[in-house]
């Protein structure tokens, strides 16, 4: 109940459910209070056009079309209800009968549907009303018959949503009869949406049935409806277009408030919406610039990219988040660089960020974001594309979904060429093919006329990085590219990035979550935690002399050949942190073995030393391995 | 290093014995015989569904027994079911669809003489529909794309809700008394001169058009997030590019897939068009034959609008096979 009082809340929702109760108060009240009105004869006008005395005119016997019209009310739902409630009740018993009757009858049941489905309501309607004879009955038999297929197919839906639970399960096995299954596990889970899809029926029905009794098949005189009012009021459309278009509005009017309250209803009940995101604010800056590792600055030519003091922010629903919050680093022509962290560290968002494919909700702010000296902080221009389009390679996580499906290979990979160099259809076509050979794709010209689904995983992976060397680029970013890889086509992509690499010079950021990967491919390893860089060291220091807690922490969880298998697996104590809700302070202090006042109250700054290695901590380098020594390296440490 | 050899046969799914387009084919049409034939049946048996003598219902209680009897005779309806079914599939493979009780003239020369009114109307309403519906929809799916916009998105949505209830008759009502009564500009009633056309067209065409418009935004929106545009985005392809060479195909394919439906139900909207315009076209003809009681052209008239609706719905699987290679496999 609480739940449909927020039907309420919409404007939409509101009108629509007031205009229905209108329509159901007046088909209760109407033909009650003015029954005499509707039929009584007024001879001297008639046919006569709205008037203050016949508001909507006179019909072709001097009968009030006003009151009429509001008298019509009740015949016209009473015959919609009719006709949904036959169509809910014959659907419901063809929407169960596979549940009940099991799946080889359940099939043939389903068939049927299927067929009756594809045609349209009202040609369904047409055929029964022929069958069920000319008249109000035939015309409720017929809309209810026709509508049943579809009630049908959303039951059967609905039901075989919730057979598939547990509870259901459960009943079978405890040799719960079908039928009683039905009854108490089933539909009184799938009535809301039949409910909801059955207040959209009425709307449709009564629509259908005015268009029969338009028509002339469905209610006749001296009944009437609005439908029937209609089709009496069109042949006098030019002498009193009132008579045609009251009953008309009517029909609408209910129709949509019917339709109008089911499709609210179906809104609000269902996946909860969210409210609009505010604009974006200015925010103040939460961290100082980060220390650049390059002591000698950015005129050496041999920078690939330049980061300084990167921030991504989003509009969130209490205010902006920032899930990256000032990162700074460079990537040297040939260097391959990991960022690993965990999920919601920032590290996607950070290659995102740099290849200028942020949502445009987010927005982007750094000091400095260079790509082979150009700014690309500027204007997106076609200059910038160009050299974004050819000089970077981007590779995605999942493949499968980061192709067009509906494009074959070829074109994907033929379209850079096409629009940055040039290249007509057969040239672009001869390097993507070339392209797809460089990568170790055999066949490449059959293979360049497939379509993405026709590709094994690890083989449109490679495309992607094929379509990223339709350019010359000097870098490549790679976000978790072996994630969604089956393990043994793992390495083949590793050892692509590692070729290419070493081929063209071309450098890499790698993206990812295991830390391993980034120890086999990559020169230098940033660590990320909470949308900051908290280490950044070169890789071969990864296990062995990490200062950060949290390096060290992200080290030991990946098992090696010397991991110890009789101990349990090293975790990391708590959770990430919410990028909603970055904790004063160090972030990572709340899950910090070595954590003392100081780290909960000063984020510390990223500290770079002379080897040029960088760390963002309190304590670097302190901790011991054990847990008693731990503590008392921190007394001295509190104590110094 | 990986050699590529070890890599290359991953893939064989497809290929393999019978080739998927074979395959999607053979089953379409299996599906479509099967439909034809549950139609057909199904017109077969509304004469005999129909409770009494559908003779004496058409030639009326004042006619003598003897002509009743003596069409019943001419219609084989005292021949055993099976052989009248017989009979009846017979004709129609002929082309024979039986003789009007009404008019006396053959059914299939009033529906050849009525069906080229009807496809027109609809085919125009049809292109009418989708060509104002794609644009309109692609272009508002860009501007209300993630978190966009979202004033335009209430109002279009709204608008497009409210367009695409309103039944086509009555919006053809609305449509006559604005531009006929009120205005005057254009003819409200036959087919006779080319203005005729706008306003049945528009009146079978503005609902679906809402309906379908508002599907392509919603799975503009939807594509408009894909990982694969963000690839489109990665190559730094300008714009247009993006929106209509790689997000288009596939808003347009889960749109037709949606929107399937609302294409064929335009088929059988013609019925009501067509009788508030007076067309003289198959929906006026069925609609007069009910009233009359003429259940010969009932009867074929109901078959060709059938026939109509199931071949719509084939092409449009086909043209969504077409626009998505995935979904001749999908069926699997």
């Amino acid at each position: 109940m609480q739940r449909w009082k927020s039907v309420l809340r919409t404007p939409l929702g509101l009108t629509a459910t007031i205009l229905t109760l209108a329509v159901l108060v007046l088909a209760v009240v109407a033909p009650m209070l003015w029954t005499g009105d509707a039929d009584a004869v007024d001879t001297d006008n008639i046919l006569s056009g709205p008037s203050a005395e016949h508001w909507a005119g006179t019909d072709n016997l001097g009968r009030d079309i006003f009151f009429r019209t509001l008298v019509a009310t009740r015949l016209s739902v009473e015959l919609a209800l009719a006709a949904t409630a036959i169509a809910v009740a014959v659907g419901l018993v063809l929407g169960t009968a596979s549940f009940l009757l099991g799946r080889r009858s359940g099939r043939l049941v389903t068939a049927g549907i299927n067929i009756a489905v594809a045609f349209p309501g009202i040609l369904l309607a047409l055929f029964f009303a022929v069958v069920f004879g000319v008249g109000a009955t035939g015309a409720v038999l017929a809309i209810g018959i026709a509508g049943a297929p579809m009630f049908g197919r959303l039951t059967q839906t609905l039901v075989a949503g919730v057979e598939a639970r547990d509870y259901v399960a459960a009943a079978r096995v405890a040799g719960v009869g079908r039928v009683r299954i039905l009854l108490r596990h089933v539909l009184p889970n799938i009535a809301e949406p039949l409910v909801i899809n059955a207040t959209i029926g009425a709307g449709g029905a009564l629509l259908s049935f005015a268009g029969l009794s338009f028509l002339g098949l469905g209610v006749q005189q001296p009944s009437y409806d609005w439908g029937r009012l209609l089709f009496d009021g069109i042949t006098s459309i030019y002498v009193n277009p009132a008579a045609a278009l009251a009953p008309g509005a009517a029909v609408l009017l209910a129709g949509l408030a019917l339709n109008l309250l089911g499709e609210s209803a179906a809104k609000a009940l269902g996946v909860g919406v969210v409210g609009g995101i505010p604009a974006l604010p200015a925010v103040a800056r939460v961290a100082p610039a980060e220390p650049v590792a390059e002591g000698a600055g950015h005129e050496g030519s041999d920078l690939v990219l330049d980061v300084r003091d990167l921030e991504v922010t989003f509009p969130g629903p209490t205010g902006p988040i920032r899930p990256v919050r000032g990162v700074t680093f460079a990537v040297r022509r040939g260097e391959a660089v990991g960022i690993v962290g965990e999920s919601g560290s920032g590290k996607s968002l950070t290659a995102l960020a740099v290849s200028r494919l942020v949502a445009e909700t987010g927005r982007v702010d750094a000091e400095r974001l260079e790509l082979l000296g150009h700014d690309l902080r500027g204007p997106d221009t076609r200059a910038q594309r160009r050299l974004l389009g050819t000089s970077l390679a981007m590779v995605f996580q999942d493949p499968m979904t980061s192709f067009n499906p509906t494009r074959r290979i070829g074109g994907q990979l033929a379209e850079v060429s096409r629009h940055h160099h040039g290249l007509d259809r057969r040239a672009a076509l001869g390097r993507a093919v070339d392209r797809l050979r460089a990568v170790r794709i055999s066949d490449p010209e059959r293979r360049a006329r497939q379509y993405p689904h026709e590709f094994s995983g690890g083989m449109r992976q490679r495309a992607m990085i094929g379509m990223g060397l339709m350019g010359s680029p000097a870098l490549v970013v790679a976000d978790e590219p072996t994630t969604a890889l089956d393990v043994t086509v793992q390495q083949q992509v590793l050892d692509l990035l590692a070729a290419i690499r070493e081929q063209d010079d071309v450098a890499l950021v790698l993206i990812s979550h295991d830390v391993a990967v980034v120890a086999q491919v990559c020169d230098r390893v940033l660590v990320m935690y909470a949308g900051r860089i908290v280490e950044d060291l070169p890789a071969a220091d990864l296990h062995t002399a990490a200062r950060h807690p949290y390096t060290r922490a992200l080290a030991a969880a990946v098992p090696d050949m010397e991991t110890d298998l009789d101990q349990p697996l090293a975790v990391i104590p708590g959770r990430p942190v919410d990028p909603a809700d970055v904790p004063v302070g160090c972030a990572y202090a709340a899950r910090c073995p070595l954590a003392t006042a100081r780290c909960r109250e000063q984020d510390p700054p990223l500290e770079i030393d002379a080897a040029g290695r960088r760390v963002a901590c309190w304590h670097p380098g302190e901790s011991p391995e054990s847990g008693i020594d731990e503590l008392g390296s921190l007394a001295e440490v509190e104590a110094s | 290093m990986a050699s590529a050899s070890s890599v290359a046969p991953a893939t064989p799914r497809v290929g393999a014995g019978v080739h998927p387009w074979v395959r999607f084919g053979v089953r379409r049409l299996g599906r479509l015989l099967v439909s034809l034939w549950v139609l057909v049946t199904a017109s077969f048996l509304m004469i005999h569904l129909i409770p009494g003598d559908p003779v004496r219902g058409a030639l009326g209680p004042t006619a003598p027994a003897s002509l009743v009897a003596a069409k019943r005779e001419a219609m084989g309806l005292d021949d055993p079911i099976l052989v009248q079914y017989w009979h009846y599939l017979q004709g129609l493979f002929t082309g024979d669809l039986g003789t009007s009780l009404i008019s006396q003239l053959p059914v299939s020369q009033i529906v050849s003489q009525r069906l080229p009114a009807t496809l027109q109307l609809a085919l125009l309403a049809f292109l009418v529909a989708v060509a104002v519906a794609v644009p309109v929809g692609v272009s508002l799916g860009v501007l209300t794309r993630a978190g966009h916009g979202r004033r335009t998105e209430l109002v279009f949505t709204t608008g497009s809700v409210v367009l695409g209830t309103v039944p086509d008759f009555l919006l053809g009502v609305g449509l006559v008394y604005v531009f006929g009564v009120q205005l005057d500009w254009l003819p409200v009633a036959g087919n006779d001169s080319a203005s005729a056309y706008v306003l049945p067209v528009l009146a079978l065409a503005i609902g679906p058009a809402a309906i379908l418009a508002r599907i392509v935004r919603v799975e503009m929106v939807a594509v408009l997030e894909a990982d694969f545009v963000r690839t489109a985005r990665a190559k730094r392809l300008p714009r247009r590019t993006i929106y209509l060479g790689h997000a288009l195909p596939n808003a347009l394919t889960a749109s037709l897939t949606l929107g399937g439906l609302f294409l064929s139900s335009m088929v059988a909207g013609t019925v009501l068009v067509e009788n508030v315009f007076a067309w003289p076209g198959l929906g006026s003809t069925i609609v007069s034959s009910i009233l009359t009681k003429d259940y010969q052209v009932v009867q074929a008239v109901v078959l060709v609008y059938g026939v109509g609706v199931l071949l719509v719905n084939t092409l449009v699987d086909v043209a969504l096979a077409l626009l998505d290679p995935r979904s001749t496999i999908r069926e699997d």
